[in-house]
């Protein structure tokens, strides 16, 4: 019941002083809504990459050069390179395999007519379609013998068919990149921008033996993708594709190995641990605004016992006891900083929505999203307003009466 | 049986060494239940003092306080606050309302402290402003208020909670003097009606005379006691 008048009391003072209430509860609702924001950012961006993820399926696999420790797949650049021998020793000895993909690609200027486009020419076998998932929209993939001899045809992504023909069916068309020349004989269907909102469509396909003799005029590729069969056998398959690329690479069964074979399931718990360490770092930051904030609560509450010097006496005079006292202020600052959390909540799920719709993520909200911060803000009103309260609670009676 | 309320070789000193100030210089005082008593003297004379420690707002650097023949010096800050809130009442001359809070409200506060529900809260504290002629106003809040009518919200909230003692500090210090005699008039009638006793500082000898005894301070020591006809007994 006293909690209950102590409530009261609150409201009534937040009444009085509105513009006092808002500006110290600002700090409390910044605090929230930033921390829910980021969390349901940082969910909603690692749930959009599993989504792509298991897109892909989960008997994708791929190789990369690399050391371990040493930047790990993409520092390449001091690393033994793939080639064309690997990826052919890999479908030769590996069983299991739906498909393999060795994959190079080049940046490079399309002209067709009036128009150019700067995108990437991307050289691959042709098991690239089934495993990495495109599917046409128009026209056909390479034929075997296309493939074999490297015949300059190639197959647009659907950015570089909009920019280039814009609603022209661009089939049988000749496009130019650099000094050669290549037919169009198929246009992907889009797969639109990854999470990292890269767009996926802004690409040339080309034979993998058209783009090695006339674009880099070298067997290198930058990485094998492979396709297991089946999914639960990409285990076993990974332990293969490691041996016979040892062979391949001639290593010592003691060296380290300078490449990497990875299954979706590790990449995708890689980009996981990588999100939710963003995620929790841009969270801590948004916690600091809240202990600001009870910064905040503390001061005004320093200035609301002193303000108020007289009431606790009178309260002390007719019968409060120190600990009815402190807990008057505590709730009051409790009260505070729980309306700055209830309107944190408020603006943080609405921050959330707006951002994850323009951002293309899903909204994962749950209950321990919205209670966490709530429950953090209160306890930032008890911490913060324990102090003032006691200073209040320990007033001498008489003193605190004389006072103006 | 014990007094109500007795003082025994009580000293009060401010201040540390050269600057300490004997405000109340050992004082021996009895005063029984039912009894209304003034306490006269010049300004600094020690009745001020002698009020707060009379009602347990401060406790004594020597001697002893017996309230109801318990040694209050022995109490700790929270049981000082209980014996407040259980046995006292006070009234100040300042009023010492909240601000901008009803007279409901206020008269309602020391019942908050004693755990009363608050149907039972508003219905004691309607009666009690009833009591002290404030009937209507309610929801008035102090500044809506004169000064008398103030007074009159905290007697009021004096009461409300039946107290053994009311101590009374200059009631009529911020009044104009017709309202200060119908206040007195108040707290004659609280102390023959429902023999509340009651401890009155103040330096106004037509205000003293509404007393049973007048005790008179004079340099931290009590130089007069008198026992007098109140005024307004015979009306």
């Amino acid at each position: 019941m006293i909690v209950w008048n102590a409530v009261q009391q609150t409201l009534r003072q937040v009444r009085r002083n509105p513009m006092r209430s808002a500006l110290t509860t600002l700090g409390i609702l910044i605090g929230v809504a930033a921390v829910i924001a980021m969390i349901a950012l940082g969910r909603g961006a690692a749930a959009r990459v599993n989504q792509d993820l298991a897109g892909l399926g989960q008997n994708l696999l791929f190789v990369v050069p690399g050391t371990p420790g040493q930047g790990g797949p993409g520092a390449a650049a001091s690393v033994r390179s793939l080639d064309v021998a690997d990826a052919a020793a890999i479908a030769r000895e590996v069983d299991g395999l739906a498909g393999v993909a060795p994959l190079v690609s080049r940046g490079g200027v399309a002209v067709y007519g009036g128009a150019s486009w700067r995108t990437s020419i991307t050289g691959s076998s042709g098991d690239y379609l089934t495993v990495l998932k495109w599917k046409l929209a128009r026209g056909r993939a390479f034929s075997e013998a296309e493939l074999r001899v490297g015949a300059p045809v190639c197959v647009l992504g659907h950015t570089v068919h909009r920019e280039l023909f814009g609603a022209v069916d661009p089939v049988g068309a000749t496009i130019r990149v650099g000094s050669v020349s290549f037919r169009v004989v198929g246009v992907f269907a889009a797969k639109g921008s990854s999470s990292f909102g890269q767009d996926q469509d802004d690409f040339i396909y080309v034979p993998l033996a058209t783009h090695q003799r006339r674009i880099t005029g070298s067997r290198e590729v930058a990485m094998i993708f492979l396709s297991a069969a089946d999914p639960d056998a990409s285990g076993r398959i990974k332990t293969d594709v490691e041996a016979v690329m040892r062979t391949q690479r001639r290593l010592q069964p003691t060296d380290t190995p300078d490449f990497f074979v990875r299954d979706m399931k590790e990449a995708a718990s890689m980009v996981g641990s990588i999100t939710s360490v963003l995620t929790s770092l841009l969270a801590a930051i948004a916690a600091i605004s809240l202990v600001v904030g009870g910064i905040g609560i503390m001061n005004i509450m320093l200035v609301a016992v002193s303000e108020r010097t007289r009431e606790i006496g009178i309260r002390l005079a007719i019968g409060a006891r120190g600990r009815d006292v402190l807990a008057q202020f505590l709730i009051e600052a409790i009260a505070l900083a729980a309306l700055g959390g209830i309107a944190g909540i408020t603006l943080g799920l609405g921050l959330s929505l707006v951002a994850t719709s323009q951002l293309g993520l899903p909204l994962e909200i749950d209950a321990v999203l919205v209670l966490l911060p709530f429950g953090f803000s209160a306890a930032v009103g008890v911490i913060f307003g324990f102090f003032p309260a006691r200073k209040a609670a320990r007033m001498n009676p008489i003193d605190a009466l004389r006072r103006e | 049986m014990a007094p109500l309320l007795a003082l025994d070789g009580v000293t009060k000193i401010y201040g540390r060494g050269e600057a300490a100030v004997a405000a109340l210089a050992g004082i021996d005082l009895e005063i029984a239940a039912g009894e209304f008593v003034a306490l006269m003297g010049p300004s600094g004379s020690g009745k001020s003092t002698c009020l707060n420690i009379l009602g347990c707002l401060d406790v004594p650097t020597a001697g002893e306080y017996r309230f109801r023949g318990v040694a209050v010096s022995r109490l700790d800050r929270d049981q000082l606050a209980l014996l407040r809130r259980h046995y006292l009442g006070f009234v100040f001359q300042g009023f010492n309302l909240l601000p901008r809070t009803s007279a409901l409200e206020n008269v309602e506060l020391p019942l908050v402290y004693r755990g009363v529900g608050g149907r039972e809260r508003r219905r004691r504290a309607r009666a009690a402003l009833a009591a002290v002629g404030l009937e209507g106003r309610e929801r008035h809040t102090p500044a809506q208020l004169s000064g008398g009518q103030q007074q009159r919200v905290a007697i009021a909230r004096a009461l409300v909670t039946d107290p053994a003692v009311v101590l009374a500090d200059e009631p009529t210090g911020n009044v104009d003097s017709a309202r200060a005699h119908e206040l007195m008039a108040l707290l004659v009638g609280l102390n023959r009606e429902r023999g509340i006793t009651i401890v009155m500082v103040t330096h106004e000898a037509d205000m003293a005379a509404y007393a049973g005894r007048v005790l008179t301070f004079h340099d931290g020591t009590i130089v007069g006691d008198e026992r007098q006809a109140p005024q307004g007994a015979a009306a």
